[in-house]
């Protein structure tokens, strides 16, 4: 069971992270506005997620850590 | 008795920096300062130092402000055309604080001009040289002793106030010989909390720059600034008078020009005319006080210089325009002769 | 276990990039190859001119901020004053191949003992899109608004090609960061560029083809496909120079 944990407010939205997930956990939250005013990423599908990292290993503002 | 050795100009600063704990140096060869750099060359292996023949005068000073981000005694040299090339460097020193030493041994332009001795970068040197508000200490030698001296006091001072300082020479400067003691007092260089030389995991890390985008915060970098620069003229402006006290007509000239007025001056006071001289021995901070002294006795101030007038402008301003300020020059390379000056000096007697 | 969480070298602070932005994933690379060879408190990092002129505020390292092209000179100085130090110097391609190119140059030519990080993409980033020395030709930016044309402005200067001709540097690899794959391989190469100067065997280049999605005027996702599509072919991924195994790409 993965965990992933999110600087949500150091997010700016740009969904890199969303396509390389191989299993489609990640989202962005269209219904949130973070502290820099973007809608902030988030785990839609947690359940789902394998602790790969890709999502991190991405993201260029580094908010995500994934814990295994 | 004092050791002396008979050494160039150029080659007293080399020992001169080697002497004051200076184990990097970097330059780029131009002539009338080549010298330095030779000598550096030469030494700096014997001594576990670095000289670098940098691909440019940019690369060189750049050097310059990684080692003095490093916190060493570091140098450059160069003549008036690598000055200006070094400008952007010596701007960037200023903005990010850093201490260290640039010779400029002058020589005539503008343009790539000549090689024979000048004094035209006065004004460059004095108003800062590059771009944004800013000074460096400006120190003129007028003896190869003094050119050993000065670039010691150069370091020393560059630590204490975290400033550029340069030895302001000129072509024969550099090239001329004479005897040299250098068995001075150096003035060890103090602790550099600020320097990078890593955080060994034991600190916040440090940073060296001159970028603040900030108004307010680029606002009181550049106050606080000039506050210590208001230190530097209360404590370090330097200046000899000589045959001043009596005075009718002085002389305002350093470097080389100071040398040969000095002969003028001892010729005018042979034939009864009282003449004394006023030597500035930091070009900044200026020496206010002895003209604004003088201009309550002398009738008039000759700046004596080897460009189209510069220091005459400074002249003015200390003297308050209290009397006239004529100029008495020679420019492209050439050296005003004693009788050229005597001449100005008796012309302003009558 | 921890997979993945921010490196220490890097702070936790913003970071000023835009959305999208892959310094931050260069940023991340350095900071992890700092972090596993243990060396961020005798690390010293020159920041640019240039989008990532502020990087000095992200690292957790000593840093310096240099004048715009001047780093790898400032580099020089900073390892000559103690070469028991680790430098680094992290240019874009304004910064390392247009203004800074002759101190580029001649820090590889003496082989300096330093590590280059060089971003490529193809644009002068912060002051808002305008034609780098690696713009590809027929590339719209603010000053070539028709295109580059190389009649007008020659072509895009590569610079592994370009530094593979000298004797001196130890080690050049262009790698990008457009997918894992390619991003993983880029920390091999970073962390091959700083064991080199620990090693002490000289100049190392790593040049990371990247993208400025705000100044393309793209997408994020469509940045990466266009690294894919339009600078690779003109910038192929490899090593253009290994001494250690004597490789030089013809």
């Amino acid at each position: 069971m993965a965990k992933l944990t999110f600087r949500t407010d150091n997010c700016k939205g740009c969904g890199l992270c969303v396509d390389v997930c191989p299993k489609k956990v990640l989202a962005l939250a269209t219904d949130k506005i973070n502290k820099r005013g973007h809608h902030p990423i988030e785990a839609a599908r947690p359940d789902d997620c394998i602790g790969c990292g890709s999502c991190a290993i991405m993201c260029p503002d580094f908010i995500i850590k994934v814990e295994r | 008795m004092a050791d002396k050795v008979l050494m160039k100009g150029n080659e007293a600063i080399a020992e001169a920096a080697i002497k004051a704990g200076c184990r990097h140096y970097f330059g780029y060869p131009i002539t009338p300062q080549t010298e330095v750099a030779a000598y550096m060359a030469k030494r700096m292996p014997k001594i576990g130092g670095t000289f670098l023949q940098a691909e440019s005068e940019i690369a060189a000073i750049n050097m310059v402000y990684g080692v003095a981000s490093a916190g060493l005694r570091v140098m450059t040299s160069s003549s008036s055309p690598g000055i200006s090339l070094k400008g952007e460097g010596i701007s960037y020193l200023a903005g990010a604080d850093l201490p260290a030493l640039v010779v400029n041994v002058q020589r005539g332009g503008p343009g790539l001009g000549g090689i024979q001795p000048s004094q035209s970068d006065y004004f460059q040197s004095t108003r800062g040289g590059g771009h944004g508000d800013y000074h460096m200490i400006v120190l003129a030698p007028s003896s190869v002793q003094e050119m050993a001296e000065m670039t010691v006091k150069g370091f020393e001072l560059a630590d204490k106030y975290r400033m550029t300082a340069m030895v302001l020479a000129d072509g024969t400067m550099g090239q001329m010989m004479e005897p040299v003691d250098l068995n001075f007092e150096v003035a060890p260089a103090p602790e550099k909390p600020w320097a990078t030389t890593g955080t060994e995991m034991k600190r916040k890390h440090n940073i060296v720059n001159s970028l603040s985008l900030v108004p307010e915060e680029l606002e009181k970098l550049n106050i606080a600034r000039f506050e210590r620069y208001e230190l530097v003229k209360r404590n370090e402006t330097m200046y000899e008078e000589y045959m001043m006290d009596d005075a009718d007509i002085a002389i305002a000239a350093f470097g080389i020009a100071a040398r040969v007025s000095k002969n003028a001056v001892n010729e005018a006071r042979k034939r009864g005319i009282k003449a004394g001289l006023i030597r500035p021995i930091t070009l900044w901070p200026f020496p206010d006080a002895p003209f604004k002294k003088a201009a309550t006795h002398v009738k008039q101030f000759i700046s004596v210089e080897l460009n189209m007038g510069q220091m005459i402008e400074d002249v003015r301003l200390a003297s308050e325009c209290k009397v006239p300020v004529t100029l008495c020059n020679r420019v492209g390379g050439m050296i005003p002769s004693p009788e050229q000056v005597l001449d100005a000096i008796v012309k302003a007697s009558k | 276990m921890v997979v993945y969480d921010k490196p220490h070298a890097l702070l936790d602070v913003p970071l000023h990039y835009c959305p999208g932005c892959l310094h931050g994933v260069v940023h991340k690379l350095v900071a992890e190859v700092i972090d596993e060879l243990g060396i961020e408190g005798k690390t010293i990092g020159i920041a640019p001119v240039g989008c990532s002129v502020m990087a000095y505020d992200y690292f957790a390292c000593d840093m310096i901020e240099a004048a715009h092209g001047r780093a790898p000179a400032v580099a020089t100085g900073v390892k000559r004053a103690d070469p028991s130090k680790v430098v680094f110097t992290y240019q874009g391609d304004g910064d390392l191949a247009s203004i800074g190119m002759a101190e580029t140059v001649h820090a590889a030519a003496r082989n300096e003992n330093i590590t280059v990080i060089f971003i490529n993409n193809a644009i002068y980033g912060m002051t808002g899109g305008q034609m780098a020395p690696t713009s590809l030709v027929g590339q719209v930016t603010q000053t070539s608004p028709y295109g580059r044309d190389p009649k007008l402005c020659g072509y895009p200067i590569r610079v592994c090609e370009l530094l593979s001709e000298l004797e001196g540097p130890e080690y050049l690899e262009r790698v990008t960061v457009n997918s894992i794959p390619h991003i993983r391989a880029a920390k091999t190469a970073i962390k091959k560029a700083f064991t080199n100067q620990i090693e002490g065997n000289g100049f190392s280049l790593i040049e990371v083809v990247s993208s400025c999605p705000t100044n393309w005027g793209m997408t994020p996702q469509n940045a990466l496909k266009w690294i894919e599509e339009k600078m690779l072919p003109y910038y192929p991924l490899g090593v253009y120079k290994d001494r250690s195994n004597g490789e030089v790409k013809k």
